[in-house]
């Protein structure tokens, strides 16, 4: 049994379907990367996951628990957190009231500290700006800070919605590095990225969605040499 | 090229307008102060702190009320129209318990403290179930509809309980107790101001600083300013915002019907119909600070309090209403944001 488990969910906005009985499956140590063009519903399906819309049909599941009707804070509570499309920052709020809200759920004080060291380290940048309003920081330290957020639920699955999205070269790299070290760390990983080639070569598996339907799955070496994955999403 | 030059007349004209109505703007409230300055020195200075002082005062409960409507607006976008009411319904109610609380018209010194203590908590806690019933039945379920929605139906809540407060205790005034002492303090120099305004001061004061702190300090105020920002990453953090924004209600509500306890104590008279127009002073004052910010309405609430006692005190009553609904009108105008309005960008 895999520690998250989505069986044939549709998800509707109004009468429009964006996903089409999605299923995909997360397990303990993986990163498993969601690739799929614009508009493809890969944040949809993060969404969904974490309560915020509920699927009309299929389920989901985590650490065997039914959480399809689950509200996004039993959700949290259970440990799925995610650094949301666009970041999503309190942005009058400090960085360090930010990651204090990732937090939110938790009671252990000592616990948290050792996540906030633990989030300095991935993030030294965070730790010079800890006063700073998240609104001023600079794109890339805002991405660092939303998924620093994220981490400090101490979070079972971290989902990530494209942490690279419009940061520089040499930035892409670095958050990458990161995904990889904390999974490292023991942190399951779902990613989703509109960077293809950079995404499949730090998952252990991949999906990719088109309009709302899954349409190849297999491991990250097995996406990235598949020709017809090659053509439509490496742009080669 | 043409298209630059184009642009360039554009942005000339209207800076021009602009810069030309602010420059009329800036005229007038110039000559308003001139007009005042020149009533005060012929009034003298006694009257001055005693206008002040009534300003001030009623400024306070301004800020008490004002402060119910922005913290709800700045987390559901909602202008609360029944929240007026609300606090008019804390004077109405905290008048039918006093019995309980063995409070009667001729009580006074200080045997009344510890018993009026009692009726504002029970008057606070009253108003603000009364509150959050009215998200749970009218607002919570028109959240995914379209905006104008919830404010019909605030405006159906406010009449709602203006009606229920009608029928309860009929059109007129109705007496309210007079607990406050009625002695002047002096502040020296032969310059003296009511007790009564100072207590008022005080209790607002120490009502709105405990309210910052909770909000900068205690875990609900921080989800509340979460789910403010943004609702989605508030709930994503696992802040449940159902309970968080019914807190809202609670505490401006809370606020409110202290306020309304307040209103009763200073003018010693409130009548069903009296949070309509107290209601609007104070959602002016909400905008004038900056909707959706709490220090604000603080502040706006003191503002429009002074301003409105100048305006009667110096000119005429008559005058007070169109001068405040036009700093209304002019702030939404031209300064959106208010006085502290947001200046960091939203997202
Ligand atoms: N709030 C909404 N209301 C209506 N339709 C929506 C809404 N959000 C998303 N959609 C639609 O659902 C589909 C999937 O959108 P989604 O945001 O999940 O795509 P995505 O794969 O994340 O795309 P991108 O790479 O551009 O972020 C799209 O067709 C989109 O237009
Ligand atoms: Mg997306």
């Amino acid at each position: 049994m895999a520690l998250l488990e989505i069986s044939g969910i549709d998800v509707f906005y109004g009468r429009v379907q964006a996903l089409h009985g999605e299923s995909l499956e997360v397990d303990q140590g993986e990163v498993v990367a969601l690739i799929g063009s614009n508009g493809a519903g890969k944040t949809t399906t993060l969404r969904t996951i974490s309560g915020l819309h509920h699927p009309v049909r299929g389920t989901i599941k985590f650490d065997g628990k039914d959480i399809t009707r689950s509200e996004p804070q039993n959700i949290v509570n259970l440990g799925i957190c995610q650094s949301p499309e666009g970041r999503r920052l309190f942005t009058r709020m400090s960085v360090l009231d930010n990651l204090r809200m990732g937090a939110y759920t938790r009671r252990n004080q000592a616990d948290i500290k050792k996540d906030m060291d633990r989030v300095f380290e991935l993030f030294p940048r965070l730790k010079e700006r800890l006063n700073q309003i998240a609104g001023t920081l600079s794109g890339g330290e805002q991405q660092m800070c939303a998924m620093g957020r994220a981490l400090m639920a101490k979070p079972k699955l971290l989902m990530l919605d494209e942490p690279s999205l419009g940061l520089a070269p040499i930035l892409v790299e670095t958050i990458f590095q990161i995904v990889r070290e904390i999974n490292a760390q023991g942190t399951p990983v779902l990613l989703v990225e509109q960077n293809a080639t950079k995404a499949l070569e730090v998952a252990h598996r991949g999906y990719v969605l088109e309009t709302g339907n899954i349409v190849h799955s297999g491991t990250g070496k097995e996406l990235l040499s598949s020709k017809e994955v090659q053509t439509a999403y490496l742009g080669m | 090229m043409a298209e630059t030059v184009q642009r360039l007349r554009g942005t000339f004209f209207t800076l021009n307008v602009n810069s030309l109505l602010n420059l009329a703007g800036g005229i007038a409230v110039l000559v308003a102060i001139i007009a005042t300055l020149q009533r005060v020195f012929e009034s003298g200075g006694t009257y001055f702190f005693q206008t002040l002082g009534f300003g001030l005062a009623q400024g306070a409960i301004f800020a008490l009320v004002a402060l119910g409507y922005t913290m709800v607006y700045g987390i559901i976008e909602l202008i609360n129209f029944a929240h007026g009411d609300v606090f008019t319904l804390g004077a109405f109610f905290s008048l039918a318990m006093m019995p309980l609380f063995g409070l009667n018209p001729s009580s006074s010194g200080a045997g009344v403290i510890l018993p009026l203590l009692g009726l504002f908590v029970i008057t606070m806690l009253f108003c603000a179930l009364v509150n959050i019933t009215i998200e749970r039945v009218a607002y919570r379920p028109l959240r995914h509809a379209p905006r104008l929605a919830p404010l019909i139906t605030a405006i159906g809540m406010s009449s709602l309980l203006e009606g229920v407060m009608f029928i309860w205790r009929g059109p007129f005034n109705l007496a309210y107790p007079d607990f406050l002492p009625e002695q002047q303090l002096s502040l020296g120099g032969g310059i003296t101001i009511a007790a009564k305004a100072v207590f008022v001061i005080i209790l607002a004061l120490i009502l709105m600083v405990g309210l910052t702190f909770f909000i900068n300090r205690s875990k609900l105020g921080k989800a509340m300013r979460a789910t403010a920002q943004d609702r989605d990453a508030a709930q994503l953090m696992g802040i449940n915002i159902n309970r968080t924004i019914s807190a809202t209600f609670f505490i401006g509500a809370a606020l409110a019907g202290a306020g309304g306890i307040i209103y009763g104590l200073y003018y010693n008279s409130v009548a069903a119909f009296d949070g309509f127009a107290y209601g609007l002073y104070a959602f002016t004052a909400a905008v004038f600070g900056g909707i959706g910010n709490v220090p604000g309405a603080a502040l706006g609430g003191f503002m429009i309090g002074v301003i409105a006692a100048m305006s009667d005190g110096y000119f005429t009553v008559a005058w007070t209403r169109p001068l405040i609904f036009g700093i209304l009108i002019f702030v939404l105008v031209f300064r959106p944001t208010g006085l502290l309005g947001m200046r960091v960008p939203e997202k």
